[in-house]
């Protein structure tokens, strides 16, 4: 029936002219959107998502995605994707799913506020010249150090240092599950972590055992689930996180349909194969700030108090009360999630309008944090759309200790934010399952890319710190004076305790 | 810190002692080498006194003896203290006389603990291997993500008990409960065996309201009269025991009833129920796709 069918979002063009008919286009899109009759054409219901993958194969260029004009007239209001979600949920009565992070044109905060630089009276420093010390520690610090003399009259430390993790620069992997991406992308991501001396993190979906040699590298996640949680799998990682809540669906569980599980994430995740993985909202052990505080216990007396265990929430409205009772718990590691981070699936309603930004809820628990004197007992990673080293630096003056990056890993790995990670389709093999996808992934390269990316923000953040004349990232680290904004309001800029530029 | 004189076992005192030795722990011989036949060559075991004894303190005692390769241990006047058997990956025995505190056994991935009293919350949180058996009642959130081992509770067993069970392979963890239970009872299911038997139930509903909600894999067997309203029957399927389940449930119940000196022929005879997951996707249908 011509009346219920959703219009395309895109177009595929193709030049016959110069396409040689090699078919790698259609072979290549994981979403089954292309047909060889002869000659390369749209399938008849299947759609085009614009991934990307064909115009990445095509050796000719002969192929090209463009968006649909046509597919509604213009309406403010009613824009192309409400009409388009409207028709799909009358035909189906369901919730809207879609991947990646919050894909609306809400105020980018970060894009209104600008970094210090020295001139004249302060000297920059020259980062190709001098030392830079960007090696952060991740775990909660002692409140003061006491220092004594050895035998030999050298100094040596005299307090307890709890356990730390130890990143190169301040920079971490976001927790993304093995089932919500394929094993190869989640092996860049180790093997790229291992190359950068920084974290990466399983999500909840368990440590495959190939994985098992960068586990000494990995943040391993007890979610509402469990999946995959066991001794070993706590006693071989860095750090452990318990995650509460995720940026893109604050309050919402996670649900890895039993077609993302065959054999292989079945094994990481111990479950038979084919079973959905249902993560429940809350955890069933966890309903006040004292739960939390005894699931973060059990885990340290189950470590033996060897690693930092974190908590990993959504960044939402009482931020800063939450984050309060969360380092009264015991955690050492504070991960807070803006609402523009990431997802491989989450209801559409809820990851464009539920949570608060990263910038406002870093700037609110730093504050709060340190008004209370226990700024020091845990770290901060900041994460949900670290989109560049100039993300990276204005988070940290803001009072994070670290960021997370998730979509900036998987778009250095080939991701074109095509935001259809839910339905196991990837044709880059990164949130696919089916073998003939995975295995286009190869690690190697694509660690080789994620490093690079790390690598680069890594020397862009010197430079950064240069030109303010720090020679230490600890030097920028909640250091709000360092940062002005323009166009926010009053209220904004009270919040990120950031003054107007000018002033 | 108390700790009671104990005759110490002739043939047992190595000097891995030292370790646990520093920590005024007495040796001696005891219940547990009556546990395991077969097992005995540790046949002296450590005897810890828990009287005032931070959780944190007695735990370390427990596993730094466990390092040192001590397997059998008896924890006497215990009254609250959390995590005991938290994460040991070894098949040593724990007796435990008074009242272990929440979390006990959790992440346990081998330990076969008996507890001469009741539990509090959280027995056997994410459990993967081992035995907890209790002499008495237990409190909420009994083997949440319970993947392996099993627990048998005599008594009653508060709420959200057995949510996210889980099987894998051959761990089919098995949850045995002799009393009654809240709401929430085998939620989220995903795999294994949750079975209540309502003994001295005295009138008292089995089980509370949301029984089986979200189930999508495992079976929960329930004994004697269920009142339909508890449980979630838009996702689980409720049958009378066949003779072949039947025979399952007198392999899982002679463990339960020889550990609790109970007549199984007497615990059988009655009607049990067994609720089964509609679906392994209950919640599939609820996206558009």
């Amino acid at each position: 029936m011509a009346t219920n069918k959703v219009p395309r979002d895109f177009k595929v063009v193709v030049d016959h002219e110069i396409c040689r008919r090699c078919q790698r286009c259609v072979r290549g899109c994981g979403f089954d959107a292309l047909v060889f009759e002869g000659r390369v054409k749209e399938h008849p219901t299947n759609q085009c998502v614009a991934c990307g993958y064909c115009m990445a194969v095509c050796p000719e260029a002969a192929i090209a995605v463009t968006e649909n004009p046509m597919a509604y007239r213009h309406h403010g209001a009613w824009t192309p994707a409400l009409r388009r979600s409207t028709l799909k949920q009358a035909l189906t009565g369901g919730v809207l799913l879609t991947g990646m992070g919050n894909e609306l044109d809400y105020e980018m905060v970060f894009d209104h506020l600008l970094l210090d630089a020295c001139q004249v009276t302060n000297p920059s420093i020259d980062p190709l010249r001098e030392p830079m010390e960007l090696r952060t520690y991740l775990g909660r610090k002692p409140d003061q150090v006491e220092v004594e003399q050895d035998e030999k009259g050298q100094p040596r430390l005299k307090t307890d240092i709890p356990p730390q993790v130890k990143l190169e620069t301040p920079i971490t992997f976001a927790p993304m599950s093995y089932g919500s991406i394929s094993l190869n992308a989640q092996k860049s991501l180790a093997l790229a972590a291992k190359e950068c001396g920084i974290m990466w993190a399983t999500g909840e979906g368990g440590l495959h055992q190939d994985l098992y040699e960068y586990a000494d590298r990995a943040c391993v996640q007890v979610a509402s689930g469990r999946f995959g949680v066991h001794s070993e799998y706590l006693k071989r990682a860095a750090a452990i996180e318990i995650k509460i809540g995720q940026g893109a669906k604050p309050g919402i569980g996670g649900h890895l349909p039993g077609e993302k599980v065959p054999l292989q994430v079945s094994e990481a995740r111990m479950v038979p194969i084919g079973t959905d993985c249902l993560s429940p909202a809350p955890h069933h052990d966890i309903y006040s700030i004292e739960d939390l505080r005894q699931l973060i216990y059990a885990l340290k007396e189950a470590v033996d108090y060897s690693k930092p265990v974190g908590v990993k929430i959504a960044a939402v409205h009482n931020v800063a009360a939450i984050a309060s009772g969360i380092v009264r718990a015991g955690a050492d590691i504070l991960y807070l999630d803006g609402f523009r981070g990431g997802t491989g699936a989450a209801p559409t309603i809820i990851r464009d309008h539920v949570g608060i930004p990263i910038e406002l809820a870093i700037a609110a628990v730093d504050d709060r944090l340190r008004e209370e004197g226990i700024r020091n007992h845990c770290s901060l990673i900041a994460a949900g759309s670290i989109r560049s080293s100039a993300d990276l630096a204005k988070i940290i003056a803001l009072g994070a200790d670290a960021v997370a990056i998730g979509t900036a890993a998987l778009i250095a790995m080939g991701c074109h934010v095509c935001q259809r990670c839910y339905t196991g389709n990837c044709s880059w093999g990164i949130t696919t399952q089916r073998p003939e996808l995975t295995r286009r992934l190869d690690p190697m390269v694509r660690a080789e890319m994620v490093a690079n990316l790390v690598r680069a923000w890594t020397e862009e953040l010197k430079e950064i710190l240069g030109a303010l004349g720090v020679n230490a990232v600890e030097s920028l680290r909640g250091s709000r004076e360092r940062l002005r904004a323009v166009g926010l309001t009053k209220e904004t800029m009270d919040v990120l305790g950031v003054k107007q530029a000018g002033v | 810190m108390l700790h009671t004189p104990l005759p110490f076992c002739t043939r047992g005192v190595s000097p891995r002692l030292d370790v646990v030795g520093a920590l005024a722990v007495a040796r001696g011989v005891g219940l547990c080498c009556n546990l395991k036949p077969g097992t005995q060559t540790g046949c002296p075991h450590v005897r810890i006194d828990a009287s005032g004894l931070h959780y944190r303190k007695l735990n370390k005692m427990v596993r730094d003896a466990v390092a040192a390769g001590e397997r059998h241990f008896e924890l006497v006047n215990v009254n609250g203290q959390r995590y005991i058997g938290d994460g040991l990956d070894e098949e040593v025995t724990i007796q435990i006389h008074g009242t272990p505190g929440n979390d006990l056994g959790a992440f346990m991935n081998g330990p076969h603990i008996t507890v001469h009293g009741n539990a509090q919350d959280g027995v056997a949180n994410t459990m993967n291997r081992g035995e907890i058996i209790v002499h008495g009642h237990a409190g909420d959130v009994i083997g949440y993500g319970m993947r392996g081992g099993r627990v048998f509770v005599r008594g009653d067993v508060g709420y959200r008990v057995g949510i996210h069970m889980k099987a894998y392979k051959t761990q089919v963890p098995v949850i045995i409960a002799g009393g009654c239970a809240g709401d929430f009872f085998g939620e989220y299911m995903a795999g294994g065996t949750l079975i209540l038997l309502g003994l001295n139930r005295d009138g008292r509903p089995l089980v509370g309201d949301y029984c089986a909600t979200g189930i999508h894999g495992g079976e929960i067997i329930l004994r004697g009269q269920i009142d339909e309203f508890n449980i979630a029957t838009n996702h689980a399927r409720i049958a009378l025991l066949d003779d072949d389940q039947r025979q399952a449930l007198r392999s899982h119940l002679h463990p339960f009833c020889q550990a609790f000196e109970l007549d199984a022929d007497q615990v059988l005879d009655d009607r049990f129920y067994r609720l089964t997951p509609i679906s392994h996707r209950p919640f599939g249908g609820n996206y558009a796709t």
